[in-house]
């Protein structure tokens, strides 16, 4: 199983995607473009600070809010491996799967890190954190052939004998 | 065993017994695509290697976000929309006749039992007519433009019954606003509601639309209210069987039932910066506003504004506050100016804008700065949700909206 190690961000619950990308900049015109206003309204320097590789660490509900799939596009065009949060809200799930950002759904890691630490992520498997192994489980059959065909787009593609 | 409503729409669809968990393919009745996304559902069809739309009589795109554009960058998507339109040949498209959802039933789109997708959260508001309705992004719906299909889980339902008469100064809002504080922003999340009780049964299409339209705001995947002769008035048709049988079987499964008695409902607001908290009114009297917002899919129809003139006739409102009405389609528009409603809202003072997102998004019109404060209809107070993300936003209901316009702060409708 693929095994991958990154420092960690720390947010709360209820992260909308208003927070994570606000509307005033959803009618620029790549998502590259908007990744500097990631999560501006809450902390408008963590854009800036991320770094390829690292993790999000954050509470219940996460991604509520608007349908807008910039908001996992944005996330992954930041360089963030991937987002591990207590729960996920439903259209954000979706729209993750569908562009190949990895969600892990954990309850216990968030009340036991802080913010730069480290954790290794098994997908499917486990999170280590501190010598403390969390388990993961692992997603639905469907989902999986999503992200095995490389997302949504190249799943149709597929279907369309293209690729 | 019986079967819940949604339960019985997949199943209808599928054409076998579902019981939640399931994961199904369903074949989609209507989709709906706004002017936001259409950009990116045009890209990705086309990087997809699609050739043609399954069916481009169910694909409706509608101009609401954005119109009419605030900034350069805004007209690209009325030009990708257009070019869209021609290339693949739709004849579904409005270009500035109301909000998004307003439109979808307004304009007969979505019938009972339907499974419909949208570019927008708020998609679960079809289920006022007893849709399955749900919001998707953009990589999903240009997958269903080529393939009229989309996966999904069977959902697990939660009943909410709701019985007696609501207090005068209670509407719908206040109803859906106690629920999801209830039930907390993510107490729904991959869950249907569907709504029960004669409290629902009295309401208008309208004050259930209010109701379906912000059970996303407590994660749910759609909200449904059984198809009844108010329904069948709205939707122009007659009920079939299969329509009228869209009800909550005695013996149903349900994860949780919540019991209501409307007589117990007071005016409540979701105070900044979260939906799910929620106050009485009464605990917030006081505090001084400077803009009220009445409009959105969410409480922008005919008998929100009339609620509001029926509070605003012959009074005018605080000095200092701005009262801003978005009615939420241009019939709803027409209908108040034939009844005299929005005279009455002119007279009290009011900014009346053309039907539109602009406000509750903060895109168009009405931007707040740090330390304001305004009581709004909308659906969501997120942090910077109508502009900067020191503005306190206060939901409400229509009638609480207005009675703070006058009094320039909170109180009491």
């Amino acid at each position: 199983m693929e095994k991958f190690s990154g420092k960690i961000w720390v947010l709360g619950d209820d992260i909308d995607t208003d927070i994570i990308i606000p509307t005033e900049y959803l009618a620029l015109k790549t998502v590259n473009d908007m990744a500097p206003y990631a999560f501006s309204p809450l902390r408008p320097e963590l854009a800036s600070q991320i770094q390829k590789g690292d993790i999000i660490v954050a509470g219940k509900n996460f991604g509520c809010g608007s349908s807008r799939e910039q908001a996992p596009e944005i996330i992954k065009a930041l360089g963030i491996k991937c987002v591990i949060a207590k729960s996920f809200a439903r259209i954000f799930f979706r729209n993750a799967i569908n562009n190949g950002l990895l969600l892990i759904e954990n309850d216990a890691l968030r009340g036991a890190v802080s913010e730069g630490d480290e954790i290794t992520v098994t997908i499917n498997e486990a999170i280590e954190h501190k010598g403390i192994s969390y388990p993961i489980t692992s997603l639905p059959e469907n989902l999986v052939d999503i992200i095995q065909a490389g997302g949504l787009v190249k799943a149709m593609r597929r279907l369309n004998g293209l690729d | 065993m019986g079967s819940t409503i949604i339960e019985k729409i997949v199943g209808n669809n599928v054409g076998k017994t579902v019981k939640p968990g399931d994961i199904v393919t369903v074949n989609v009745d209507r989709v709906m695509i706004h002017d936001i996304f259409i950009p990116f559902v045009a890209s990705k069809f086309e990087e997809m290697g699609f050739q043609k739309l399954w069916d481009a009589d169910k694909v409706v795109l509608i101009y609401d976000h954005l119109v009419p554009a605030s900034q350069v960058d805004d007209t690209r998507h009325f030009q990708v929309g257009n070019a869209f339109v021609e290339k693949y040949g739709m004849k579904n498209i409005h270009r500035s006749d109301g909000i998004c959802h307003q439109l979808m039933t307004e304009a007969g789109y979505v019938k009972p039992g339907n499974i419909v997708f949208g570019t927008d959260s708020h998609t679960t508001t079809y289920g006022c007519v007893g849709a399955f309705s749900s919001g998707i992004g953009y990589t999903e719906m240009a997958s269903i433009l080529g393939t009229g299909t989309l996966w999904i889980r069977v959902p697990e339902t939660i009943k909410v019954n709701i019985t007696g008469t609501l207090p005068e100064n209670v509407m719908a809002k206040d109803i859906i606003l106690k629920l999801i504080g209830d039930l907390g922003a993510d107490g729904a999340t991959y869950k249907a509601l569907e709504f029960t009780g004669d409290t629902v049964e009295n309401m208008s299409v309208a004050s259930r639309m209010s109701m379906s339209n912000m059970a996303i705001e407590a994660g749910a995947k759609c909200a449904l209210f059984t198809p009844d002769g108010k329904t069948a008035e709205y939707c122009k048709i007659t009920l079939t069987d299969k329509e009228t049988d869209l009800v909550g079987d005695a013996d149903a499964e349900y994860c949780q039932v919540i019991n209501y008695k409307a007589e117990e409902f007071v005016p409540v607001m979701a105070c900044p910066s979260n939906v799910d908290n929620i106050k009485p009114v009464s605990e917030l009297e006081g505090k001084e506003i400077d803009q009220v917002f009445i409009g959105s899919c969410t409480n922008g129809r005919l008998e929100d504004l009339m609620a509001a003139a029926e509070i605003l006739k012959g009074k005018k409102i605080a000095p200092f506050v701005k009262l801003i009405v978005t009615p939420a389609s241009r019939k709803i528009y027409r209908e108040a100016v034939e009844n005299g409603t929005m005279a009455v809202l002119a007279e009290a003072g009011a900014i009346i804008t053309h039907p539109s997102c602009g406000l509750c998004c903060g895109r168009t019109g009405g931007i707040l700065t740090d330390g304001e404060r305004v009581v709004a209809t909308n659906n969501r107070n997120f942090l910077g949700r109508m502009g900067t993300s020191k503005v306190e936003i206060y939901l409400a209901s229509p009638k609480s909206a207005a009675a703070c316009a006058v009094a320039g702060k909170i109180v009491m409708p």
